[in-house]
């Protein structure tokens, strides 16, 4: 069975045993990283455009990285220098980059619901790399994969997300996805970052890290976002730290086992402390690693569904 | 719905064709000293492993034994109707330098031996690769053929052979299906 979607947009209404379907997909890429040749001729003479308006450097390069080694032809895009700096709209560039013959568009964008027009508009396969703060479907899906590979499994895990929970696409898609596949999610934070009615998502919502940390088994910690004036939301990085950073003092106390993943890039010594970050119960290099496996399940999949 | 046009094999038959097989490999290449197994998904999978038994057991060795999903490698997918369900390739230890017995249940175009060549070689250099095959029903499209056949079975290409094997199917048995109507 197929994907019941042409495009991933994102998680939110996604069903279940498509993301079971993507997940299982992705084990067979991840044995194909570690052998001596990393590619895989399976997309070959298919065309993929990444477009990113905004800036990317994992997730750009993991996309790119998954669609070569699926032998795919990659074409890359900027939005600085090229003509959305000259005033195109989206959908004139869009146009222009599908009269080239390309069978697949994976976008960056800057405004919440800009792939999901885009998939309107054009006959392409259109996969979301981040839309505004609304969704990051691949990222969410590697957090999945990540976890279920360490942990064996998701259903009736207690997954926290910590930090900026309100701005944060990646805890979107995370919500969506892991209650989907049957895990407890709660999220935890300053008020100022977490949004009003979350609970209605179906998550527990907690503002003190000490009272949800010896009841999870997963911590995936937010990257404060010092760019794009995340101060804003907390009075000084060091209080934030004392308050929301992950330390090895704040797990001990627990007395819990917890996994911890984090998007990246990591703030070394903001949201968490540089020994928790690359202490062995730290899976971020892992899901970089997984990241590509489950980009090249999801082209895969959309690539070849007829 | 085919209707069944003969058996080509029966259980015992099957038992004892996989038996000829591995002492053809075994006389071929002067004992399992180098010989790996490496069956193709699905059926291949289990004709593999019972392969790999019988050597084992006539030698007294252990064999390394590793199974290919061929799917990311097929000159087909991307028209392809139904899309197929990734069963992963497991091949634990390096080929490289190593005498590969691959097996499948039938040879027919050749265009999935084709693919396993090609995945095989992406992940080392064999020393050789060797085909064994339960059936052989002609229609090559590919210049490709097996150095291990349990069966000729000569066919129209309208027609189809099913290999049923105990471990997915209930039993072992080859039957030849009549063309569909």
């Amino acid at each position: 069975m197929p994907l019941h979607s042409r495009h991933l947009l994102g998680l939110d209404g996604t069903k279940r045993e498509d993301i079971q379907l993507i997940l299982d997909t992705a084990v067979s890429f991840r044995e194909v990283l570690d052998r001596p040749i990393k590619k895989v001729p399976t997309l070959q003479g298919k065309t993929i455009v990444n477009m990113f308006f905004e800036s990317s450097t994992r997730t750009r390069l993991s996309f790119e990285l998954a669609e070569r080694r699926l032998s795919a032809d990659v074409l890359g895009f900027q939005s600085v220098g090229s003509s959305v700096a000259k005033g195109e709209t989206l959908k004139d560039t869009a146009r222009n980059i599908e009269a080239m013959k390309v069978d697949m568009v994976v976008m960056r964008h800057a405004a919440s619901g800009a792939p999901h027009y885009l998939s309107r508009v054009i006959d392409a396969n259109v996969l979301n790399a981040g839309d505004g703060s609304h969704e990051h479907p691949t990222q969410a899906l590697l957090d999945m994969y990540t976890i279920r590979e360490r942990l064996g499994r998701l259903e009736g895990l207690h997954v926290c997300l910590l930090g900026d929970v309100a701005h944060s696409r990646v805890a979107r898609s995370n919500i969506y996805g892991l209650l989907t596949m049957g895990a407890q999610v709660s999220v935890c934070g300053p008020a100022t970052m977490i949004p009003r009615d979350i609970e209605r998502l179906g998550v527990n919502v907690y503002h003190h890290l000490d009272d949800v940390l010896p009841q999870i088994d997963v911590l995936n910690v937010l990257r404060i976002q010092l760019e794009r004036d995340a101060g804003r939301f907390f009075p000084t990085v060091r209080e934030y730290h004392n308050s929301y950073g992950v330390t090895r003092q704040r797990l001990e106390k627990a007395g819990r086992i917890v996994t911890i993943l984090h998007p990246g890039p990591i703030n070394r010594d903001v949201e968490i402390s540089a020994d928790v970050a690359d202490s062995e119960h730290s899976v971020i290099l892992q899901q970089v690693l997984n990241g590509v496996a489950v980009r090249m399940a999801v082209l895969y999949l959309l690539a070849t569904a007829s | 719905m085919r209707q069944l046009k003969a058996q080509i094999m029966d259980g015992a038959g099957f038992e004892r064709t996989l038996k000829r097989l591995a002492h053809e490999i075994l006389e071929k290449n002067k004992g399992a000293g180098n010989i790996v197994i490496v069956g193709i998904r699905t059926r291949g999978e289990f004709l593999a492993k019972r392969v790999a038994r019988t050597i084992e057991t006539l030698e007294g060795v252990t064999l390394p034994i590793g199974f290919l999903d061929i799917t990311l490698y097929r000159d087909d997918l991307l028209g392809k109707l139904e899309q197929p369900r990734l069963q992963g390739t497991e091949i634990m230890f390096d080929i490289t330098g190593k005498d590969v017995v691959l097996v499948d249940d039938v040879l027919y175009t050749g265009r999935t031996i084709r693919a396993a060549l090609d995945e095989l070689i992406d992940l080392g250099r064999p020393n050789t690769i060797q085909l064994a095959v339960l059936v052989d029903r002609g229609h090559r499209q590919l210049p490709i053929r097996a150095d291990y056949v349990g069966k000729n079975v000569p066919t129209s290409s309208g027609e189809s052979i099913r290999v049923h094997v105990t471990e997915v199917d209930g039993e072992d048995s080859v039957l030849l299906m009549h063309p569909e109507e």
